[in-house]
């Protein structure tokens, strides 16, 4: 696909833990919550798994299935938004997880991306992973998160 | 270098910065590109780069033989975190405290 025909983003971030924390992190419902800003993910994390992010008032923000899972290096999720209109019309957007021992830490890249250009979907997605991201990285390292109220609300 | 020395020296050069820029108009760039209407020689640019994913502020994907560059903003969320939110609440405080007090006077 050429890429002008398509939205992505590519973000990085260094964890000073193991591959296995990461992934407990990015696949415990109790962990997620913690960095995610009270929203968690309900999922059977195996391939083809129905995977859904969650309000604590149970409603849903976005959607979609396990495309790909390997772990603790990779995991590829076919995600849809649920609560905008807007953003649900674009449809399916895929986010990748990939997890890379680096010395004595963990390097995470998140990829998400859609066959559209232009996707207010991954601009909206881009918004918040810094957040998060920013958020995982603190909680594994120290215990505590920085952020606990989400920067769009 | 601690990985917050490597950030700041990173941001510290307006060439790296502009490169920032360019990025985060139009992500995932190849060196070509972004060579393209700038005032910096193609080995310059190599070496802004480099120091930028050094600092994690850039990340590099491969599309066959094409090597694309991604503004990486997790580093800037850190900093934001970790230098600018925790200095800002005594000032978001010390302007409430003021604006609570001339709305008392107001009231007199």
């Amino acid at each position: 696909m050429n890429a002008a025909n398509r939205s992505h983003f590519v973000y990085v971030t260094f964890i000073r833990t193991t591959p296995a924390k990461v992934w407990e992190a990015l696949t415990e419902p109790q962990l997620i919550r913690q960095y995610w800003f009270n929203t968690t993910a309900e999922c059977g994390w195996k391939k083809g798994s129905p995977w859904k992010m969650v309000r604590p008032d149970g409603s849903l923000t976005d959607t979609g299935e396990i495309l790909e899972i390997d772990p603790p290096r990779r995991m590829v999720i076919r995600w849809q938004n649920e609560w905008n209109p807007e953003l649900k019309a674009e449809g399916s957007s895929r986010c990748t997880y990939e997890l890379a021992p680096v010395d004595s830490a963990v390097k995470l890249t998140i990829t998400h991306e859609i066959d559209r250009p232009e996707s207010k979907l991954i601009t909206a997605v881009s918004g918040a992973w810094p957040s998060c991201l920013s958020n995982l990285k603190s909680l594994l390292e120290t215990g505590e998160v920085a952020i606990t109220t989400h920067p769009g609300h | 270098m601690s990985d917050a020395d490597l950030l700041f020296k990173a941001l510290a050069d307006p060439g790296r910065r502009k490169l920032m820029d360019r990025l985060h108009a139009h992500d995932g760039q190849t060196l070509s590109e972004l060579c393209q209407h700038l005032d910096m020689t193609r080995q310059g640019v190599t070496q802004h780069l480099a120091v930028l994913e050094a600092a994690n502020l850039v990340a590099v994907r491969w599309r066959g033989r094409e090597k694309l560059h991604f503004l990486n903003p997790v580093p800037l969320q850190e900093i934001y975190d970790r230098w600018i939110r925790k200095f800002e609440r005594p000032r978001l405080k010390a302007l409430r405290d003021l604006k609570r007090r001339l709305e008392e006077d107001g009231e007199d």
